[in-house]
């Protein structure tokens, strides 16, 4: 059974991506270029606190807003392990699912944890935080295989190796 | 001892009969003009001097020109800056009129005048027979809160024009040659005055071209003699002269020099110096991702007029962008009415709202890496038009145009046919 | 048992009857991809192995976001576009002429009944020609570039009723901001929306585009107005049997029905920083203001600069005030050049811009700072979206933003 530890940041209801990256620096180059800037305009020092395996917590509605993919790949880049919200905006949660970062919806434990609390993420089962659990639906099966294979790049890759282009 | 239109301004502002080259007078402004280029720097050192106060707020022009719409974080704290203090202090402000110098020059200047601009091409005012110089922000917050300041009484060089422009020749070809002939130093610290019957063959517009660029020859100021379509240009714009000065004919010159106007040739000043002009042709060809059409050198009705006439049932090459920006609000409205514009925008140009544009590389327009730009804007140093490595040419509203359709460097007789 | 108008598409498409909730892949019809991400779509296809596009002549490459650009390095996106474009074969190239989805119905790329997927999501603009558009990111569309297919979950539908006239100071952008309120910035995630009603009957093909444009902003995946004549006439086509009946049938199933009359509606801004934060203007009225824009795929359109030069024709913009105005596409600005529009906004003292995002992405356009205020006629108002974070941002239909404008603060739009 796959399962992880992690300190969480917590946000609000509603974290746009021109929160989780301004429009301003969408032209630089790389994703890396662009992560130190993610969520500048809420909280400018927030990128830098991260640290790799730490989980977001979020209320309703997290990555509303504009298509920019850079959004879920900033957040990964930042070595967030999972994003755990009360609900997702769909174009949001189609590009975390393409790009390997994986999201899981629960609308309980956001009002039960405060920053820098330590959770258990026990995948496809539940969440647990100081001993209470929330339990996690389990994704679809053609999301399975995109997350399996580590996003869509690696699994177009496969079919395309697989017929021979 | 005679004296030249530039000694005279300064004689009548400092109010003493007679000065000579290399005097330093006390002279009283006439007007102050300061753009959002520098403005926000002058107001930080307003405010750290002891009581600070404005000598005469009537003399202060700030026009808002750089960075119309504003474009980045950075400039919209500078701007706001600005408005803020425009608006507390009753500043005469303009923003979304144009490029600072021909607001000035449809607003505001008139002949006899001596204008201090926080910009370097205030020299154009010389078009109209006023003394305007460049100068940096201590300059400009010394003669804000004094309303006078102090003035090397420049040499000047005196320029006879005779005959007439060639076809397809225009004002910018004239004024790059002359750079080219005398050099990016060429007139440092002195006046360039401009005379002769050759003259009375350009118009406004015209005029104002050869004055904005003398600076690039290093020129303290630049003036034309007043004639009969100075005074009409005044007129149409309700103003009347403050002093009609004309040279003296034992005026004292530094160097004259006998322009033939029917000599000029379609010129390009290549990448990365003003005065490093060739015959249009020597460049013919090159590629080009970028043309501009616009700037206070080049952004007139009339230079927007021998644009549209070449674009005129053409294209723009699929991979130029074309940008085509009207110099004021008023060159717009005038293009509108005109046709103009719509003959651009069908051509697919970008029509821009009249600012300063890619001439001063760090607003809309800018050009990347490797790019190359063929521009009526007033220079071409290396960086001027975005990325550090980039490379600018400039040349007449014509050679831009045709380059503009052809894809690379081409002139007027190039796309014709 | 009758189906929805997604319902409809999405079974057209596959050849079979579909229901909300399943999983199905479709053939796609058009794609959309703009500058700010085509160095990114360009990776991520080579990355995944594909040698060609599926069908390059259903390809549409836009660049709108960064023109003319502001920054050095966003030149880089022509030449990567250009590039992949000459590579692959792509002819639909738009160098300068306007905002993507402006131009995605303008130039005739969407049709009624047309799946169609965007690298902005905006891309539900498509919807106000009947069309199932969407916005994706950029490894999907990399991915559909490679395959000409994408895997949907069929939506439920809400259906939005609207009958009666509206009064006169109102446009369409109140009713979806209205709207966009009451449902809440997640009200419709995953699911469709469908307009009905004689009010919606009666809009301009111009006026359901800024619905549909803003459908996103309550999360839906997709807004849909059963093509008429009015959407014939815009298209340059005549319906087909097929496309006649993109309506939803009357006994279909709808997850929420929602209802309003024409004539509560009154003229309403989303105030910062939540595009569903949504209040009459009257109650913001008095609001002292720095900026107005008027332009974006929402509110860009010819009948938005009328309405604008309605407003303002005869007067000015109040002193300190910029008023900033892009229109959508090229064929506007011209249309609206010929038509007097512009020279009465020019005379007015509006500051117009070559069209292209704009103010809308933040890039530039009119960026602003820490206390400004400005009123914008596009589709958010996000924390930071067009300056610092300390701005404030009220969206609002031009009619109202050109009112502001004159008055130099929040006002109520009386029509002349």
């Amino acid at each position: 059974m796959d399962k992880f530890t992690g300190k969480v940041w917590v946000l609000g209801d509603d974290i746009d991506t021109d929160i989780i990256i301004p429009t301003e620096y969408l032209a630089l180059k790389t994703v890396q270029d662009m992560a130190p800037y993610a969520f500048s305009p809420l909280r400018p020092e927030l990128a830098g606190q991260i640290r790799d395996g730490d989980m977001i917590v979020a209320g309703k509605n997290f990555g509303c807003g504009s298509s920019r993919e850079q959004a879920p790949e900033i957040i990964k880049a930042l070595g967030v392990r999972c994003v755990i919200a009360k609900s997702f905006a769909r174009i949001f949660f189609r590009n975390a699912i393409n790009n390997g970062l994986l999201l899981i919806e629960n609308d309980k434990l956001r009002d039960a944890v405060s920053e820098g609390d330590e959770i258990t993420v026990v995948l496809n089962h539940f969440i647990e935080h100081q001993g209470a659990q929330y339990p996690i639906t389990p994704l679809p099966q053609n999301l399975v295989e995109i997350l399996n294979a580590g996003g869509l790049v690696q699994a177009m890759k496969k079919r395309n190796n697989s017929k021979g282009i | 001892m005679g004296m030249t239109i530039a000694e005279k301004i300064i004689a009548a502002a400092a109010g003493v009969e007679t000065v000579k080259p290399g005097d330093i007078h006390t002279v009283e402004l006439d007007r102050l003009m300061s753009n959002d280029g520098t403005t926000h720097l002058t107001i930080d050192m307003y405010h750290k001097l002891k009581n600070p106060r404005i000598a005469d707020v009537n003399k202060l022009v700030w026009i808002m020109d750089h960075n119309v719409p504003c474009d980045s974080v950075k400039t919209a704290a500078s701007h706001k800056k600005m408005r803020d203090f425009a608006r507390e202090h009753k500043i005469t402000f303009y923003e979304g009129a144009g490029v600072c110098h021909q607001v000035m020059l449809e607003k505001h200047v008139t002949s006899g005048e001596l204008i201090f601009g926080a910009d370097s091409h205030t020299c154009a005012y010389g078009a109209v027979g006023a003394f305007g110089t460049g100068v940096g922000c201590t300059d400009y917050l010394y003669a804000m809160v004094t309303g006078h300041s102090w003035l090397l009484v420049p040499e000047t060089l005196r320029f006879n024009l005779k005959g007439k422009l060639g076809d397809g020749v225009y004002a910018r070809d004239l004024i790059l040659s002359i750079i080219g002939q005398i050099g990016a130093n060429g007139a440092n610290y002195m006046a360039m005055e401009f005379g002769g019957e050759g003259l009375k063959t350009l118009n406004m517009s015209d005029r104002i071209a050869v004055c904005n660029l003398c600076v690039e020859a290093g020129a303290k100021t630049a003036l034309m003699e007043v004639d009969e379509i100075t005074l009409a240009y005044l007129k149409e714009h309700g103003r009347e002269p403050k002093h009609v000065f004309q040279s003296d004919p034992d005026a004292s010159y530094a160097r004259v020099y006998e322009i033939d106007l029917s000599a000029i040739r379609p010129i390009v000043a290549k990448p990365h110096f003003v005065d490093s002009v060739v015959d249009a042709k020597e460049c013919v060809g090159t590629h080009i991702d970028e043309a501009f059409l616009g700037s206070c050198n080049n952004g007139r009705i009339e230079d927007l007029r021998v644009g549209a006439e070449l674009i005129k049932g053409r294209k723009v090459h699929p991979l130029v962008r074309f940008l085509v920006v009207p110099a004021s609000a008023e060159v717009y409205r005038q293009a509108l009415a005109e046709g103009i514009i719509d003959t651009f925008m069908e051509a697919g140009a970008i029509v821009m709202n009249p600012n300063c544009s890619v001439c001063w590389g760090s607003c809309q327009g800018v050009i990347g890496e490797g790019e190359v730009l063929i521009s009526t804007g007033t220079r071409n140093f290396k960086g001027r038009a975005g990325h550090k490595d980039s490379f600018v040419y400039l040349a007449s509203a014509a050679t831009v145009t045709a380059s503009a359709i052809k894809g690379e460097i081409a002139t007027a007789a190039d796309i014709a046919g | 048992m009758g189906a929805t108008i997604i319902e409809k598409i999405v079974r057209n498409n596959t050849g079979k009857e579909v229901h909300p909730g399943e999983i199905v892949t479709v053939n796609v019809d058009r794609v959309m991809i703009h500058d700010i991400f085509i160095p990114f779509v360009a990776s991520k296809f080579e990355e995944m192995g594909f040698t060609k596009i599926w069908d390059a002549d259903r390809a549409v490459l836009i660049y709108d976001h960064l023109v003319p650009a502001s920054q050095v390095d966003d030149t880089r996106h022509f030449r990567i576009g250009n590039e992949f474009a000459e590579k692959y074969g792509m002819k639909n190239v738009h160098r300068a002429d306007g905002i993507c989805h402006q131009l995605m119905t303008e130039a005739g790329y969407v049709k009624p009944g047309d799946i169609v997927f965007g690298t902005d999501s905006h891309t539900t603009t498509y919807g106000c020609v009947g069309a199932f558009s969407s916005g994706i990111g950029y490894t999907e569309m990399a991915s559909i570039l490679g395959t000409g297919t994408l895997w949907i979950r069929v939506p439920e539908t809400i259906k939005v009723e609207i009958t009666g006239t509206l009064p006169e100071n109102v446009m369409a952008k109140d009713i979806i901001l209205k709207l966009i309120g009451d449902l809440g910035a997640d009200g419709a995630t995953y699911k469709a929306l469908e307009f009905t009603g004689d009010t919606v009957e009666n809009m301009t093909v111009a006026s359901r585009m800024s619905m549909a444009n803003m459908a996103i902003e309550a999360g839906a995946k997709c807004a849909l107005f059963a093509p008429d004549e009015k959407t014939a006439q815009y298209c340059g086509i005549t319906l087909t049997e097929k496309e006649r009946d993109l309506t939803g049938d009357a006994d279909a199933q709808y997850c929420r029905v929602i209802q309003y009359r024409a004539e509560d509606f009154v003229p309403v801004m989303a105030c910062p920083s939540n595009v569903d934060n949504v209040k009459p203007v009257s109650e913001l009225a008095g609001k002292e203001i720095d900026q107005v824009f008027i332009g974006s795929c929402t509110n860009g359109r010819l009948e938005d600069l009328m309405a604008a030069a309605d407003i303002l024709k005869d007067r000015h913009v109040a002193p300190f005030v910029k008023l900033i105005v892009t229109p959508a596409s090229r064929k506007i600005y011209r249309e609206a050049a010929a038509n007097g529009t512009l020279e009465i906004l020019a005379r007015a003292g509006a500051i117009i811009t070559h069209p292209s995002c704009g103010l809308c992405c933040g890039r530039t356009g009119g960026i602003l700072t820490d206390g400004e205020v400005v009123v914008a006629t596009n589709n958010r108002n996000f924390l930071g979206r067009m300056g610092t974070s300390k701005v404030e941002i009220y969206l609002a239909s031009p009619k109202s933003a050109a009112a502001c404008a004159v008055e130099g603060r929040i006002i109520v739009p009386k029509v002349k």
